[in-house]
């Protein structure tokens, strides 16, 4: 199936044994390390040592049929079988775990819900996967103080139904939430729709408990707001499983609004929905959310939720404010004034829950909605300064014919993240080719505009080798000695995030 | 002093300092030199002529400013574009400590060491506005991370690393913040002659309330009396649209009959009395006090307050009691007083006021765990190999 290739090159951060070279498989390519042999020679030795760490059965897993599910993620493009996925349930087995796998020199995948979109939690051939699914406890609510301790396995949207009762809530809310974990999304740094007013994961966590590859145990950060020393709890979230692995999270939980409601805009074009929402910045109001959809999306998302979304707009808002029924209809009111400004086509306030309901429904359902019109698409995740989006749609509606692959557009306009979803044929070897190429035309463009390669999903190895765009050599060199520091052996997440270092030295080639 | 006006200048002065492994102090106007451990520098390398706001785009709510620009000029340039620093940086009246510079600081220096104000509990904290950096290390590399958009997450956030590091991992050149438009009104409720546990029930009502407080503090007898009341206060705020701060007020009124009246303040006075808790004029000061801040779960605050007072020390509570002030005399019994309460208490202190002897000769932030001082060591390594950039300034060699 893949094609192992001989080494020639040192890395510079790491040691001999993790050289890095091309596994090619199929007719698709993802540059991984090359398997140490000693670790594929040892095996039978590795996975009778995890299963004295985790004696339970079903907590060490290498027949191939279980170990399906876990050979990709999000990005299902790329798969690769590991050695064996382990289900640890204390903190303490995580350690035991680290510690094993540091001393062998085996590396380590760490996986929460498996959602990444940029392949975070892809598979190495020689690497034991730690599934974190097992610890899903809520451990504390302490709703005087507004935080809430829970296992990495708890699902996002799982923090916001335990303390919803009390009228709380956990602020980040990626589209994924339903099956997303807090574990992944401290290793994304994971948004939402809901940012531009709550910010992201890392304005959102407390605390975390922190397993190094060595084993330790390191509580960073707690129960209160600011830290002490340097902010490891920043440098942590988002570091997409280079650091460490986490094992306890404190989220701040908040106190929900009385209310909130959403309407819907619709505009004659990009340009001019783009300056509605400088106008409505502008004029002082912070709305909770502020989406926006191209034309395409709009289509796409209607045939699939029927939301009453106006077809014949070339680009439509979907703006939400918080707060009581009489606080929401002045603010909806500016909003409205400020909206009938730009000649548009219609709009629709909400009058009620059900109402905004059905008018998110649409927005939420959109990679549902996507699928239905194409199999396979590719959802990219660019940040641009919000200034740029009319020129920058522009382009992208250009490469789209370049391409020839459609691509619908869907942009949280408050913050600048933007989602293309580039529709193609993954039956095609030649179609998912170029909708990658497509793809990171895109990203290109988005960190030439002023922005970046991703606003919320993370490199994963997706948009690894695209980090010289953004990042000048000597930036990423202090990266990679940033991970040396916790990880000198580059054993955690190995060939994610950072372009590999070899890689210009060889030319891939297939098996 | 070297306070170079180009970029280059700083490189050349961080390089030739590593090549000699001549210790640099890192500052702008030095405001803050007094906080944390004494540094032994040969050299002062100030930021001080490298200022200008190099961008400012407020449809997009960013502004970059070099890290030497006077905070009161950035300030000044928001507000003619209706905007703000969401977290309200401080300064704080304490600076002006003897053998101390003038109070002005540079946005550079509120950036290294991540100071918010009251806003903080309900908007974040500096670090929570921090888009990008541009910063020279010690090694005398220039890097860059994050940009000038509100969400990234390309590669690892040194964004997060460089705010709150007091340029000791790199001296900053250019910051890049999200801002805020300033809401239209402001509106306070005060309430008289609670006790601290008494204010931190009632603060933690209204910050578990609906109503998006923006400020919850305490003031005891001492500190009230510092800013002209008569009584122990306790104040809650709503920052809004003037329709809805007096909507949410008078919803806030009647969660809190049982506190028995209430003052209110309008907008001007409201603006007024929370620059003065944001910049600690509230902390009773004699020349010979030490200041010691706290960070703490905000149901411990009370607590801590109440134990730093049996010992002779004085303070008050801001973030709904998470954030305690303290001061009184600078000496290591006032230090292992509060040092013991917090530690008790799960939380964690800096001491940004006292004589160099007792900061030199106690710890001035809370140990680490011993694995992560490992890690640390072998971090700064990376950064400045020659441990030249505010040597010492956290934690003794």
């Amino acid at each position: 199936m893949f094609g192992l290739f001989a080494v020639t090159g040192q890395n510079a951060y790491c040691d001999a044994a993790l050289l890095e070279d091309r596994l090619v498989r199929g007719n698709h390519m993802v540059r991984l390390p090359i398997p140490k042999p000693e670790i594929l020679a040892q095996c039978e030795q590795i996975i009778a040592e995890l299963r004295k760490i985790l004696p339970d059965d079903r907590s060490v897993i290498t027949d191939p049929i279980r170990l399906k599910p876990y050979e990709s993620d999000g990005l299902s493009s790329y798969r690769q079988m590991p050695l064996a996925v382990v289900l640890p349930e204390t903190t303490e087995q995580v350690a035991a775990l680290l510690r094993f796998c540091h001393a062998r020199g085996v590396r380590v995948v760490p996986r929460g819900a498996g959602t990444s979109l940029a392949g975070g939690a892809l598979p190495l051939a020689d690497a034991v996967v730690i599934g974190m699914m097992r610890m899903n406890r809520i451990l504390e609510v302490n709703y005087a103080d507004r935080f809430a301790i829970v296992q990495p396995g708890v699902t996002n949207l799982g923090i916001s139904k335990a303390v919803e009762e009390q009228e709380f809530f956990y602020a980040p809310d990626p589209s994924s939430q339903l099956a997303c974990m807090i574990g992944g999304n401290i290793g994304m740094n994971s948004g939402g729709a809901h940012c531009l007013k709550y910010g992201v994961t890392a304005n959102n966590v407390l605390g975390v408990k922190l397993v190094t590859i060595d084993g330790d145990i390191i509580d960073l950060g707690g129960r209160h707001l600011d830290a002490a020393d340097y902010d490891w709890l920043g440098l942590i979230i988002g570091s997409e499983g280079q650091l460490g692995i986490v094992t306890e999270v404190t989220v701040r939980i908040l106190r929900a609004p009385e209310g909130a409601r959403a309407m819907l805009a619709a505009f004659r074009g990009n340009e001019i929905a783009g300056a509605c929402v400088d106008a409505i910045i502008g004029s002082g109001i912070i709305p909770v959310a502020l989406e926006f959809m191209d034309r395409p999306a709009i289509h796409a998302c209607e045939a699939y939720a029927h939301a009453g979304y106006p077809l014949d707009a070339a680009a439509m808002l979907i703006i939400e404010v918080e707060g009581s029924l009489e606080e929401q209809d002045r603010l909806l009111g500016r909003i409205k004034e400020i909206c009938n400004r730009f000649d548009p086509i219609s709009l629709k306030v909400s009058q009620s829950a059900e109402e905004s309901a059905a008018i998110w429904k649409g927005r939420k359902g959109a990679f549902g909605a996507i699928g239905r019109i194409s199999p396979d698409y590719l959802c990219m995740d660019g940040t641009i300064p919000t200034s740029t989006l009319p020129q920058v749609l522009h382009r992208i509606g250009e490469m789209s014919v370049q391409y020839d692959l459609k691509v619908a557009n869907i942009f949280h306009a408050g913050d600048g993240n933007l989602h293309p979803l580039i529709m193609f044929d993954a039956n095609d070897p030649a179609s998912l080719h170029k909708a990658e190429a497509f793809g990171a035309d895109i990203l290109r463009l988005c960190v030439e505009v002023g922005g970046c390669l991703t606003g919320e999903h993370g490199v994963g190895v997706e948009k690894r080798d695209l980090m010289s765009v953004q990042f000048t050599e000597a930036e990423l060199d202090l990266q990679r000695r940033i991970k040396s520091a916790f990880d000198p052996d580059w054993l955690l997440n190995t060939a994610k995030v950072f372009p590999l270092v070899e890689q210009q030295a060889e030319q891939p080639q297939a098996a | 002093m070297i306070a170079p006006d180009t970029e280059d200048g700083f490189i050349r002065a961080i390089t030739a300092a590593a090549a000699d492994r001549t210790p640099l102090a890192v500052e702008g106007f030095g405001s803050k030199s007094g906080f944390l451990r004494p540094v032994q520098a040969a050299e002062t390398l100030s930021t001080r002529n490298f200022a200008g706001i190099s961008l400012y785009a407020p449809k997009e709510l960013v502004v970059s400013a070099r890290a030497g620009t006077p905070l009161a000029d950035l300030e000044a340039k928001l507000a003619e574009g209706g905007q703000h620093l969401i977290a309200e940086p401080p300064t704080y009246a304490f600076f002006d400590r003897p053998g101390g510079t003038a109070a002005a600081q540079t946005i550079g220096g509120i950036i290294a060491c991540n100071l918010s104000g009251p806003r903080r509990i309900a908007w974040g904290a500096m670090r929570d506005h921090v888009l990008g950096v541009q910063a020279i290390t010690g090694a005398g590399a220039k890097i860059h991370s994050g940009g000038r958009v509100l969400k990234n997450v390309t590669g690892l956030d040194l964004c997060k690393l460089l705010t709150g590091s007091y340029g000791t991992l790199g001296l900053l050149t250019e910051v890049t913040l999200k801002v805020l438009p300033i809401p239209e009104a402001t509106g306070t409720i005060l309430f008289y002659g609670l006790d601290s546990g008494q204010a931190v029930t009632a603060m933690t009502t209204a910050l578990t309330s609906p109503f998006s407080v923006t400020g919850a503090a305490h003031l005891p007898r001492e500190a009230a009396m510092a800013l002209g009341l008569q009584r122990p206060a306790t104040l809650i705020r709503i920052e809004d649209f003037a329709d809805s701060v007096v909507y949410r007020i008078e919803k806030l009124r009647s969660l809190f009959i049982e506190y028995g009246p209430a003052d209110q303040m309008d907008t001007v006075e409201s603006r007024k009395i929370w620059t003065d808790i944001r910049n600690a004029r509230p902390l009773v000061m004699r020349p010979d006090y030490g200041v010691w801040r706290v960070s703490v779960q905000p149901s411990r605050g009370a607590g801590v307050l109440s134990q730093c007072q049996a010992a002779g020390l004085d303070g008050y509570l801001d973030w709904g009691g998470g954030l305690v002030f303290l001061s009184g005399p600078a000496n290591e019994t006032s230090h292992h007083a509060i040092t013991k309460s917090v530690a008790e208490a799960g939380g964690v202190w800096w001491l940004l006021r006292a004589p160099d002897s007792l900061r030199s000769a106690v710890p001035v932030i809370p140990a680490e765990p011993g694995p992560l001082a490992a890690i640390r060591r072998r971090l700064v390594q990376e950064f400045d190999p020659a441990g030249i950039l505010n040597p010492g300034k956290l934690h003794a060699a």
